[in-house]
This record gives C-alpha cells, structure tokens and sequence, in this order.
C-alpha cells in the first residue's frame, strides 16, 4: 500500500519540481537576503562577507529628512486610490447597468477598459505629451477658456491629484466590468417583487442593486487594504520628475532611486523591508477578513 | 412601458455621459497618433487635435531607421515567444499537482502554501536584483524571462479550471495505463484550451508591458525590450540633436512627433490583441470566480 502510494505520487513531485525550484531561487532566497538590511553590504563579498552593522542602517534612515515625506506621500495617494477606486467603478456599473441598449452597453465597456491593458510606459508618454503646460492638449483647451496653464506633472498640489485620476482613468474599466458582472448575478425576481411594491428606479438600485452588491465590495474593499503601501511604482515613475519628488516621492521610487542609481544597497533593502513586513501584516489581515466575512479562499 | 419625464432625462443623460466617458479613454490615443502624423510645426502651433495637419509619414521614416528601435523590438519578441512558452508550461506542471485531492497527493496543501506565501511576502527589490545578478542573468535574455516565470495568479486560475474537470476522465485514463504525465497532457491540457489561451494571453501582453526588468538588468541599450527602449525615450528629455538630421527636418520631425510615433508602434500589438482580450478577459473573471 505504501509502496503504491509513492508509485502514483512521485511524478506528481516531479512534475511541481522545477517551478519549486525557481520559486525558491527567485522569490525565498531574496527573502532571506532581507538580512543584507542589518549589514553593509557590498556586491562583491556577498551575504557571508559583508560587515554585520546591527541597525545602524535603520538608524541612518530615521534621520534622513525626507523619509516621513515619503512615507505620507506613498500612504495619501495609496489611500486616496482605494477610495476613488470603490465609488467610481461602483457609481459607472449602476449606471451602466440602466442602459438597456446591449450594444451600446458592449460598445463603452470596450472603450473604457482599454487603457487598462496599455503600460504606463505607453500611457505615461501619452499623458507627459496632453499635460503638457506650453503645448499639451489639455491646457490649450484651459487657455481657450481664459484660464491660466496647469502643470499638472509639475506642480505639488496639483501631482496627488493627477496621479489619482490618471490612474482611474488606466483602472475603472476593469473594475466596472467586475462589479457589473456582480450586478447580472442579482436574482430579477426581487426587482418584480420591488416593483410591485411600487419601487421606483432609484429606489431599486437603493433596496435591491447596492445590497446585491454588497459582498463584492466588501470583498474588494478588504483586499483593498492590502494596497495602503502600494502607490503604483510604474505609474509614478514614468510621471514623476524631481520637481515634484515632495508631493510624489513614494516608498518604491525611493528604494529604487537609493539601492539602484545611488548604489546604497543596504539602506535601500531596510526601506524595503519596512514595506514588506508591513505589507505582509496587511495583506494576512485582509485576506484572513475576506475569508471570515466574505467567504473568500484563495486557493 | 411608458417612461415619465424625469425617467427619460436621466435615461438621455446617462447616454451623453457614456459616450464623452469612453471618448476620454480613446480621443488621447487618437491624439497622439495624430499628432505622430503631422508635421513638427503643426505640432508645436498647436493646431492638431484628431486629425492629422501636414500629413507626413516622416517620424516614422525616422524611427523605422533608427537601429535601436528595431533591435528593442526583436528582444521584445523573443522574449515573449520564449517567456510565454516557458511560463505556460511551468504553469500548468504546478497546477497540475496541485489540483488533486489531499488524499491522493499528501504533499499537496504544504506545495500550495509555498507557491501562495509568495504573494503575501516578498524580498524587495534590492535582494531580487542581487539573486538576478548573482546567478549570472544580467544582460542575457533569460533575466527577462526567468525570474517573472512563475506567476501564481495564473497557477491559481490554471489549478481551478483543472479541479473543475470531471474526475472521471482522470480515473478511466488511469485504468487505461495512462501516468500522471500522459494524463495531463493528453487529457487536462486540451479539455483546458480556454483557460490556457486566458493565460497565455495575459502573459504576452504582461511581456510586452514590461519595461523595469529590462531596465535594471540590462546594462547595454542594445539588450532592452521595447518597453524599456520607450520608457528611455520617452521620460528623457531630447533624442533628436541637430547633428543628427539636416535642419530641413526640423520643420517636419521634432521630439515631439517621433515620441508620439514610438508611443504608437509601442501600443500596436496591443491594441491588435484587444479583442481577443476582451473575450477572454471575461472568460479570466467568470474562471477566477469559479474557486474550490
């Protein structure tokens, strides 16, 4: 019987083998060289060579003027995304949800989600050219009605802002198909039953499709908070640009600026170490929530 | 159904709101796509905005010629060709396993913890990029390929087609001889065409996208993928130098317009495949929902 046994489960081992094997390599190694943190490291001695300075690389970081900047600038926009990123793909599926026409309904889902499969190399080079203050699209239509230029890539109170929306802009296609999806699963017979009892529209969407959709948000919402130190490093590094490194400096476009161009290797790993274990929390958190009150099972 | 006042002024509105929200999403690619068109002058007068003004195919002329481009675009397709092969195999020998009942692989709950901490834990930047340089990727094709090879999102997606699967087939296979490795590909394989096309395409267009690996493990531009070619060209500030063309150009190429250009032949591909993702994008959802 035993024998058997491994007869039948030893190639299914074999088959999991190699992608054990790169997932060891390329995800668990990096984990354990999160310890480069306590060290300072250099390339050429490795791990084993390199001096053990305790938290000497922590202490250095706290004293760093901007990193509470950056740390507030990667939680605002990271937050304000999540937020923006619930209403308003929330609000567009209602909405669209009134359309009875199908094709029309076919015709703006394949405009809206569009963007989302461009990369924000394409879309950052799109948005550099639009946004532009002297000759972008965007401000001469601001100057034809009288106003004065934005530079919306290039001013500090203006840059949270323009990230948010652009990232909307990038995202809310692909979110509206979920929660619309969300909205098809609703049983129509209770929309008979609320009509009946003299529901209008708007009372509908308020007593019958807002609660139907309730355990999708909610689901979304606590995976969500897995997000709260992820501003989005693609989209900021292909917008930001050290005038605006106050408002849009973000733990990702840190540690890559210290560890990659400065070459500060070990300073930068304890930034992302923080970002990790912090993540790490987070995301348990979330997902150990989504299971408890949404049911939710990743595998 | 008789609509009161009110009902078709909303129902009017909501029309007029869907149509100016998808013109936002496509009018700036028309823009740009324009503006790659018309002459620099036009461009820079201001006077183009859907169509292009002094048609002239001269930026692309400029970047077609430009050796850098055309090189980036064959790293991109190679490694796509090779990433996409090489991800779906591994994809679908992990979810294979994984896919059985505890019962009938033991080892299976403690292989799926493995593969999911990954999501929830990660070394950073600084250690992926030593691990990358250490085993001696660096400016070879395979730092592209290798380390994003197993993607656990898709093995997730793979593993719960497959567990969707009559397990019948499974059973009837193995009475007729058949082992695990002749079960999967004769049998799971091709009754999982969907999903597999649905990861297949999700990870061509993430090949195409990618433009950081590139940037961080290749040391030579002639090594960078188009993406990271496109992120160079486009975040620095001037490509052309008036040594490089005749000041005649000048009136007719700029910056401006061959960004606009490479922005465009960068989108292409993707913009080819879009229906076929949008089927299957659907398809991914409706999958991913579907979960054990």
């Amino acid at each position: 019987m035993k024998f058997s046994r491994l007869k039948m489960e030893w190639p299914l081992h074999l088959l999991i083998l190699p992608g054990l094997i790169l997932v060891i390599i390329y995800n668990y190694i990096p984990m354990l060289g999160l310890v480069m943190a306590f060290q300072k490291f250099i390339p050429a001695l490795g791990i084993t060579g390199s001096k053990w300075i305790g938290l000497d690389n922590f202490r250095y970081l706290l004293d760093l003027p901007n990193i509470w900047q950056v740390l507030w600038n990667t939680v605002y926009i990271a937050v304000m995304k999540i937020i923006v990123g619930l209403i308003v793909p929330i609000t567009l599926a209602i909405l669209l949800n009134e359309i009875i026409h199908e094709r029309f309904k076919k015709f703006v889902q394949t405009m809206i989600y569009l963007p989302h499969f461009l990369s924000w190399v394409i879309l950052g080079g799109i948005l550099i050219d639009i946004l532009s203050p002297n000759n972008g699209i965007v401000n001469q239509v601001i100057k034809a009605f009288g106003f004065e230029p934005i530079f919306f890539l290039g001013d500090n109170d203006w840059f949270p802002f323009t990230v948010v929306l652009t990232d909307q802009w990038k995202e809310m296609g692909f979110n509206t198909i979920v929660y619309l999806a969300a909205i098809t699963g609703i049983d129509p017979t209770l929309y008979e039953a609320a009509k009946l009892d003299g529901a209008n529209r708007l009372r509908q969407t308020w007593h019958v499709t807002l609660p139907g959709m309730l355990p999708i948000i909610i689901l979304l919402m606590t995976l969500s908070l897995g997000n709260v130190l992820n501003a989005g490093f693609d989209q900021i590094f292909n917008l930001y640009s050290p005038a605006v490194y106050e408002s849009g400096d973000i733990i990702d476009t840190f540690v890559y600026r210290l560890g990659l161009v400065e070459a500060q290797y070990s300073v930068a790993t304890a930034v992302g170490m923080f970002k990790s274990v912090v993540s790490l929390v987070l995301i348990s958190v979330s997902y150990w929530m989504a299971y408890r009150f949404a049911n939710y099972r990743i595998f | 159904m008789k609509l009161s006042r009110g009902q078709r002024i909303f129902l009017a509105g909501n029309y007029v709101f869907f149509i100016l929200l998808s013109l936002l999403c496509i009018l700036p690619l028309v823009h740009i796509f324009a503006i790659s068109l018309s002459s620099s002058s036009a461009a820079s007068a201001g006077l183009v905005t859907l169509w292009p003004v002094d048609f002239t195919l001269r930026s692309y002329d400029y970047i077609i010629n430009k050796h850098e481009f055309f090189d980036s675009i064959i790293v991109s397709i190679k490694r796509l060709v090779v990433g996409t092969s090489l991800s779906l195999l591994l994809c679908m020998t992990i979810a294979y396993p994984l896919s059985k009942e505890t019962k009938a692989f033991r080892m299976r709950t403690v292989y799926a913890w493995i593969f999911v901490f990954t999501i929830l834990f990660n070394g950073g930047l600084i250690p992926s990029y030593m691990i990358v340089r250490y085993t001696g990727l660096l400016d070879t094709l395979w730092a592209l390929v290798i380390p994003s090879a197993v993607n656990v999102f898709n093995v997730l997606l793979m593993l719960n087609f497959f567990r969707g699967l009559p397990k019948e087939l499974e059973e009837s296979a193995f009475i007729d001889g058949a082992g695990h490795w002749i079960t999967l590909w004769r049998i799971y394989v091709p009754l999982s065409m969907p999903s597999v096309a649905t990861v297949a395409l999700f990870t061509m267009v993430f090949h195409w996208n990618s433009w950081f690996d590139g940037m961080i493990f290749m040391n030579k531009i002639s090594n960078y993928p188009l993406s990271t070619y496109l992120q160079n060209v486009l975040t620095s500030g001037s490509i052309i130098s008036s040594s490089m063309v005749n000041l005649n150009d000048l009136a007719e190429i700029s910056d401006r317009t061959t960004k606009a250009a490479q922005i465009f032949v960068g989108s292409l591909p993707i913009l080819c495949v879009y229906p076929f993702l949008q089927r299957y994008f659907m398809k991914g959802i409706v999958l991913g929902s579907v979960k054990g």
